[in-house]
C-alpha cells in the first residue's frame, strides 16, 4: 500500500514534502501515467501549429486587454449582473469572503451546502469555515468528493484526486459509505451519484465557481463534465458564485477563444460536457433555477499582484492545469508537495501574492527553469520569466524592498557576500588567476561538506590543471593559435 | 472604506499612466478553421458526438415521434417528461395516444419545489427541443424556458433532444452571431455535448456522473 502524504499534519516546507513524495512508488507512478496521457490528449486537441500558436496569441491579446480595463469591467459586470437580479459581493480577503457566504446561509437559515468544483472556495477554506459554523459543506465533484471524503486536499486544479487509485478509492468508499469493494470504476462513479443526488435535491444552497465573468451580458460561464456543476446551480434554491477578480472579460465573443483553450488545454476535449451560462436567478413565469444568485468577487492577493505590470500577467491564467501536466517537478513530487491551494508552476507565480513568499520561499527555485510551463501556457503566461523575478525578489534585502508580499524572506547576508566577492574574483583578471593558482595547487584542502550539496554528491574538488592550461598546452603542441 | 472601493482603488493606482488595450478581436481565428460544407456539418457533429457516446438518429420531420416511442420501448422505459404547450410535446402526445403506447406522459407543470422527490428519482426520460447545435465541437444549443425548465434536461437518466438539421451552425462564434446573443441571454443557457461523464477515478472515463446516463439526438430532416 502506498504511503499516503498526510497534508495537514506536515509542518515541514516544499523540500521535507518533496522528500516524501520522491520515495512513494506508488504516489509516482498514479502522476506518472495520469500526466502522460494528459499531455497526450492536448497534444492530439491541438493537431495544427499554425491554429494553436494564432488561437494562444488571440487569448493572450483579449485577457491582457480585459485585465487593461479591470476596475471598468468589474463595475460594468457588477451592473449588468444586478440589472440581471443578481446580487454582488466584493470581499479584499478571504476572511471576508467566507462571512459574506456564511452570511447568505444564515439569513436562508441554511445548514447544507453542495458545492460544484472551485478553486476559489479552496482558497478561502470555505468547507472548513462553514464546517465550523455548524453547516455542512459537501464537494460534489467526484473528485473533490473522494478528496473530501478522505479529508484530503485535491492534488491537481483539474483533477483533484488524480493521487489515487481505483484500489484506494473502493477502500475508501467501503470505510466510509459501507459499501462493498469494488474494482470497476463504473460502479464507483454510480455509489458517488446516488450518494450525491440525494445532497442536491437537499441543499439549501449552491456553491460554485466561475470560468468567466462576462461583462457585456452579466454572465457567469461555468464549464462542466459531470452535471454536478449544473446542480448545484439550478437545484438548490440559493447559488451562491465565488471568483477572483480576474476572471470578468469585456464580450462574449471573448469567451469563444477562451473556451476552446482552456478545454483542449486542460482535457484535450474540444469542449466540455456541459458549458453553464448563468445571466441570472428564476424569473416569474419559471419553474426551476435558483430564487437568489450571488457573486461573491474576492481580491486575495490580486491586486497586489496587479499593481506590478510584469506579474500582473500571473492573472492571465484560465486555470487550466496545462503547466502542471508539462511540469517534470510537479509530475515527480505531485500536488500536495507544493502544500497550497494552486500547486505546480502557475501556484509558484500565484501563490506568492495571495500567502506571501516568505510562507513559500522554496517555490520560485522548485523549478528546473526547463520552460515546458510557458510553451503550453494557453494564454502565454511566461511563466519561466515570472520565476526568475520571484527569485529575485526573494532574496532582495531590506534596504532594496522587494515588491512583491513578503519578499526578501530568503535574503542572507552571507551569501550576499560569496556573491560579491565571486564578482570581484570573476571580473578582475589578476584575481582571478591568482585564484585558479591557488585552487589547482591548494585542490586538496578544499571541504569534504559543503551544506547540502553533500548530502547527495560529492564534494566538488578542483582539478590538478585549469582548463585554461589545457587549452593552451593543447594549442602549443598541435601548433594552432 | 468599503471593500469594493478598496478594490477598485487598488486596481485604478494600478493603472495609472496606462492606457486600455485596443479591442483588435480577430475573428477569423474562430472561424476559418472550423468552417463546413452544408452537408459536411451534419456528418461533424454526428462523429463527435458519438465519440462521446451520444446516440443520434436522423428522422423526418414528421413521423419522429415513432422514433422515440421505439427508443423508450427498447430500454422498456415507464415514462417521459415533456412539454405539452410545445408543438413538438403536442405531436409526440398525439402520436403516443394514437398507437396506444403504454408510456405515462409527464409534464413540468408546476415549481420543482412541488415535486421535486419524483423529479429527482422517479422520471425515466426527457425530451426537450434545442435552438440548434455547433458542428465545430460537437455540441446542442439549450435554451431552458417555462416549458422546458432547466432540470429537464439534467436529471432524467435519459434525455432526448430534437435538432433541426437546418439550425446546426459551423461554430460558436457564427452560433452566438446568428442569434444575436449579446442582446439578449436566457436565465440559463446551456450547451451540451454529450451524457454526463467523469475521468476523476484514474482517468478511466465513466458516463452517467450527475447528469443524464445517456443522451439521444434525433436530427430532424425537412419531410
Amino acid at each position: 500500500m502506498s504511503q499516503r502524504i498526510p497534508v495537514t499534519e506536515l509542518t515541514g516546507g516544499f523540500r521535507d514534502r518533496a522528500e516524501i513524495a520522491l520515495a512513494d512508488g506508488q504516489l509516482r507512478t498514479n502522476f506518472r501515467t495520469a500526466m502522460d496521457s494528459l499531455m497526450k490528449k492536448r497534444a492530439d486537441a491541438f493537431p495544427d501549429e499554425e491554429e494553436r500558436e494564432g488561437l494562444r496569441e488571440l487569448g493572450n491579446r483579449t485577457k491582457a486587454r480585459a485585465l487593461s480595463r479591470l476596475p471598468d469591467l468589474l463595475e460594468q459586470l457588477e451592473a449588468k449582473l444586478t440589472d440581471n437580479g443578481v446580487k454582488v459581493h466584493w470581499a479584499e480577503t478571504t476572511e471576508q469572503a467566507n462571512e459574506i457566504v456564511h452570511g447568505i446561509i444564515r439569513a436562508r437559515q441554511g445548514s447544507r451546502v453542495v458545492k460544484g468544483k472551485s478553486m476559489v472556495s479552496e482558497e478561502m477554506e470555505m468547507n472548513d469555515y462553514l464546517a465550523e459554523r455548524g453547516v455542512e459543506c459537501l464537494e460534489s465533484d467526484m473528485g473533490e468528493y473522494i478528496v473530501q471524503l478522505d479529508g484530503e486536499k485535491p492534488s491537481h486544479i483539474i483533477m483533484p484526486a488524480i493521487h489515487k487509485n481505483r484500489r484506494q478509492v473502493s477502500k475508501l468508499f467501503h470505510d466510509k459509505l459501507g459499501v462493498e469493494e469494488t474494482d470497476d470504476v463504473n460502479e464507483l462513479i454510480q455509489i458517488g451519484r446516488r450518494t450525491l443526488r440525494r445532497k442536491f435535491m437537499e441543499a439549501d444552497v449552491g456553491v460554485s465557481g466561475v470560468n468567466f465573468a462576462i461583462a457585456e451580458t452579466g454572465t457567469l460561464l461555468l464549464v462542466e463534465n459531470e452535471g454536478n456543476g449544473r446542480m448545484s446551480t439550478t437545484a438548490p434554491p440559493v447559488h451562491i458564485a465565488v471568483t477572483g477578480l480576474e476572471k470578468v472579460v469585456e464580450n462574449l465573443r471573448d469567451v469563444v477563444p477562451l473556451l476552446s483553450l482552456l478545454t483542449r488545454s486542460a482535457l484535450g476535449q474540444p469542449i466540455t460536457t456541459y458549458v453553464n451560462m448563468i445571466s441570472g436567478p428564476r424569473k416569474a413565469d419559471e419553474l426551476d433555477g435558483p430564487e437568489e444568485v450571488h457573486l461573491v468577487l474576492l481580491d486575495n492577493g490580486r491586486s497586489g499582484a496587479f499593481a506590478d505590470a510584469q506579474m500582473r500577467q500571473t492573472l492571465n491564467c484560465i486555470r487550466c492545469g496545462a503547466c502542471m501536466n508539462h511540469c517534470p517537478v510537479y509530475t515527480r513530487v505531485g500536488g500536495h508537495t507544493y502544500g497550497e491551494v494552486y500547486p505546480g508552476p502557475i501556484g509558484k507565480i500565484v501563490t506568492p501574492h495571495m500567502v506571501g513568499l516568505h510562507q513559500v520561499p522554496d517555490h520560485p527555485s522548485a523549478s528546473s527553469l526547463c520552460g515546458a510551463c510557458g510553451d503550453v501556457c494557453p494564454v502565454k503566461i511566461p511563466i519561466p520569466e515570472l520565476l526568475q523575478r520571484l527569485r529575485q525578489e526573494n532574496v532582495k534585502s531590506p534596504a532594496e524592498g522587494a515588491k512583491v508580499k513578503d519578499g526578501g524572506a530568503k535574503y542572507s547576508r552571507k551569501e550576499r557576500l560569496v556573491w560579491r566577492f565571486w564578482r570581484t574574483l570573476n571580473s578582475s583578471p589578476v584575481l582571478y588567476r591568482l585564484f585558479l593558482w591557488g585552487a589547482t595547487r591548494f585542490r586538496k584542502l578544499t571541504p569534504k561538506n559543503v551544506g547540502p550539496w553533500t548530502e547527495n554528491h560529492t564534494a566538488p574538488v578542483p582539478a590538478k590543471r585549469s582548463l585554461h592550461d589545457l587549452a593552451r598546452e593543447h594549442l602549443a603542441r598541435n601548433g594552432g593559435q | 472604506m468599503s471593500a469594493r472601493s478598496n478594490i477598485l482603488n487598488k486596481l485604478r493606482s494600478g493603472l495609472a499612466g496606462s492606457i486600455p488595450r485596443p479591442d483588435d478581436f480577430d475573428e477569423r481565428l474562430v472561424t476559418e478553421p472550423w468552417q463546413y460544407a452544408p452537408e459536411d456539418r451534419i456528418m461533424r457533429l454526428r462523429n463527435l458526438m458519438e465519440a462521446v457516446h451520444t446516440e443520434i438518429h436522423q428522422v423526418s420531420s414528421d413521423n419522429w415521434p415513432e422514433k422515440v416511442a421505439a427508443i423508450l420501448a427498447k430500454r422498456d422505459l415507464g415514462n417521459l417528461l415533456h412539454a405539452p404547450a410545445t408543438d413538438h410535446g403536442q405531436q409526440l402526445a398525439e402520436y403516443l395516444q394514437q398507437s396506444d403506447s403504454s408510456v405515462q406522459l409527464l409534464a413540468y407543470d408546476r415549481p420543482v419545489e412541488e415535486w421535486k422527490e419524483e423529479l429527482f428519482w422517479e422520471v425515466d426520460a426527457s425530451i426537450t427541443g434545442t435552438v440548434g447545435a455547433i458542428a465545430a465541437t460537437g455540441s446542442l444549443v439549450l435554451w431552458p424556458d417555462r416549458h422546458e425548465p432547466r432540470l429537464m434536461s439534467l436529471l432524467p437518466p435519459l434525455h432526448i433532444a430534437l435538432l433541426r438539421a437546418s439550425e446546426i451552425e459551423d461554430n460558436l462564434y457564427a452560433m452566438m452571431q446568428r442569434q444575436n446573443w449579446s442582446a439578449g441571454l436566457p436565465t440559463n443557457l446551456l450547451l451540451v455535448s454529450g451524457p454526463s461523464k467523469t475521468a476523476d477515478i484514474e482517468q478511466v472515463l465513466a458516463y452517467g456522473a450527475h447528469g443524464p446516463k445517456e443522451l439521444v439526438v434525433l436530427i430532424l430532416e425537412d419531410a
